[in-house]
């Protein structure tokens, strides 16, 4: 499926993720295929009952209580899916040359969730500065979560965060293939994470924008698609990949769940929030040709659709106008059952589709009770599982606030 | 009324609480530095400081931090200025 070299050929090789329904890969399918939300009743201060997607998965498995008190949220979902992938990799984190080792972790955002925490606890002093946490700094600088992981495993090789808003998962992975063919690493741990539910900010500013959805069931709340969507779930979540060059990953054996075909980055330049379809469908082209694949060569589309009126309308008509003879090309949404995972979106999304190349299976988009017509689009998988047999590539999507778009295509890998 | 002793090391045990993990602090000796036998480091040592300062709000300078090293030092450092305080 490639002309490219085996050195220049990226591999993911290990998976780890917390969702809001289901930690592990396994989990998480089961739960795509089952119809089983994640979304739940929530309430966080000054702000008062919402709904929320919220991960359970045990942060101290990797790292201590003292480790998880000093961190962030961020940082503990980044090593907890971080130590997740080595292990599903088969690595042997000791043995591996650590500074050949890169951490490329996607936020959307990082520091609110600190911030707000220590200005609530400062009023309690009458907002005496002497009781400011010391933590501040190193919990809010944007490097922190990345910056977890390497401490937490004593990794030396580089690390940062990607900020590229809710494309920002899809923007790491593109970071890892980009470092190992650039052979600044030898292994990348590449993906996103979110902790934004423990931020007010970010569900009253949702709300201000009419954005936030609403529904009497928290499991229906998040509907993609559907004529009565009104709004965001916000999530909290994580997934990091284990990626290689094919040449490495053959040498040691590695179980190999599929390759980086290709990829697309760019920015729409026309709004702050609002998106963009002609550069959203540009930048699937984009690739669509880094790839070299032609739209009828994706099995599956997901989706970035967040439940927002005006988005969801326009990711269709971007992918109406690229996949407008492409029969065979099935679309569907993860949000609808975990809310939007923010900076995990994207990576955590991509995983929930990879075990397709296995199972042949398309998971559906769920809660479209009534699909908006503005939502229409061939082969929409809609709220039960499709069988489809063969599944030979995925094209994900991503998209961000201030006109960021990343698309990832990953392909099934046949052993030669 | 007197705070004694025993309240005092009962306050600083649930700061501790807040760092470590509680059954590191089941056997914990009083005459032997935190530092040495919680493995704390300079970060946590501030936690500890912040920890107190916000239990009694009590400014705690710098200055007395070498103190503040063991439970028995601790309690000596503050007896006086808690009961002064009252």
């Amino acid at each position: 499926m490639s002309n490219r070299s085996e050195s220049e050929r990226i591999v993911i090789t290990g998976v780890g993720l917390t969702s809001p329904n289901g930690n592990g890969l396994a989990e998480f399918r089961n739960a795509l295929l089952t119809g089983k939300s994640g979304v739940s009743p929530y309430e966080i201060r000054y702000f008062g009952k919402t709904f929320a997607g919220i991960c359970n998965c045990n942060v101290l498995k990797w790292r201590g209580k003292r480790e998880v008190r000093r961190g962030t949220r961020a940082g503990s979902l980044a090593v907890y899916c971080s130590g997740e992938a080595m292990e599903d990799a088969g690595l042997d984190i000791n043995a591996l040359d650590k500074d050949r080792v890169g951490v490329y972790i996607g936020v959307t955002e990082h520091g609110n969730v600190e911030t707000e925490n220590e200005i609530y606890e400062i009023k309690q002093y009458d907002y005496d500065c002497k009781y400011w946490s010391h933590h501040h700094n190193p919990r809010t600088v944007a490097n922190n979560p990345a910056g977890e992981v390497t401490l937490q495993f004593g990794i030396t090789g580089p690390h940062y965060t990607l900020g590229a808003a809710c494309a920002a998962g899809n923007a790491a992975l593109i970071q890892g293939v980009q470092q190992l063919r650039l052979g600044e690493v030898d292994l990348a741990l590449a993906g996103g994470v979110s902790e934004s539910i423990h931020t007010f900010g970010i569900f009253a500013a949702f709300n201000a924008q009419n954005a936030l959805a609403r529904h009497e069931d928290p499991t229906k709340a998040s509907r993609p698609f559907d004529a009565d969507r009104n709004g965001i779930v916000v999530s909290e979540g994580g997934c990091v990949y284990v990626l290689e060059r094919l040449s490495d990953a053959k040498k040691r054996g590695a179980k190999i769940y599929g390759e980086i075909l290709g990829y697309g980055m760019n920015s729409d330049a026309t709004d702050f929030v609002l998106p963009n379809a002609e550069r959203q469908a540009q930048c699937v082209r984009k690739a669509l040709k880094s790839a070299s694949l032609a739209p009828d060569e994706i099995d599956i589309v997901n989706t970035h659709a967040t439940a927002t009126v005006m988005g969801d309308a326009l990711e269709i008509e971007a992918l109406r106008d690229v996949f407008a003879d492409s029969k065979k090309t099935y679309v569907n949404n993860t949000k609808s059952f975990i809310g939007h995972a923010m900076g995990a979106a994207g990576a955590l999304e991509l995983a929930g589709n990879l075990p397709a190349f296995q199972d042949g299976v398309v998971h559906p988009t769920i809660n479209v009770d009534n699909l908006d017509p503005k939502c229409e689009i061939r082969n929409l998988a809609l709220n039960t599982p499709i069988e489809v047999g063969s599944v030979r590539a995925i094209l994900n999507n991503s998209f961000g606030m201030v006109g960021i778009n990343a698309v990832v295509i990953v392909g099934k890998y046949d052993e030669a | 009324m007197a705070v004694e002793a025993p309240e005092i090391r009962k306050a600083i045990i649930g700061v501790l609480e807040d760092l470590v993990d509680g059954d590191e602090l089941d056997n914990l000796k009083d005459d032997v530095p935190f530092r040495e036998q919680l493995e704390l480091d300079s970060m946590d040592m501030l936690d500890v400081v912040l920890g107190l300062r916000k239990l009694y709000s009590l400014p705690i300078p710098e200055a007395d931090y070498p103190q503040l090293q063991t439970m028995n030092s601790t309690i000596e450092y503050l007896l006086p200025l808690l009961n002064k305080q009252d």
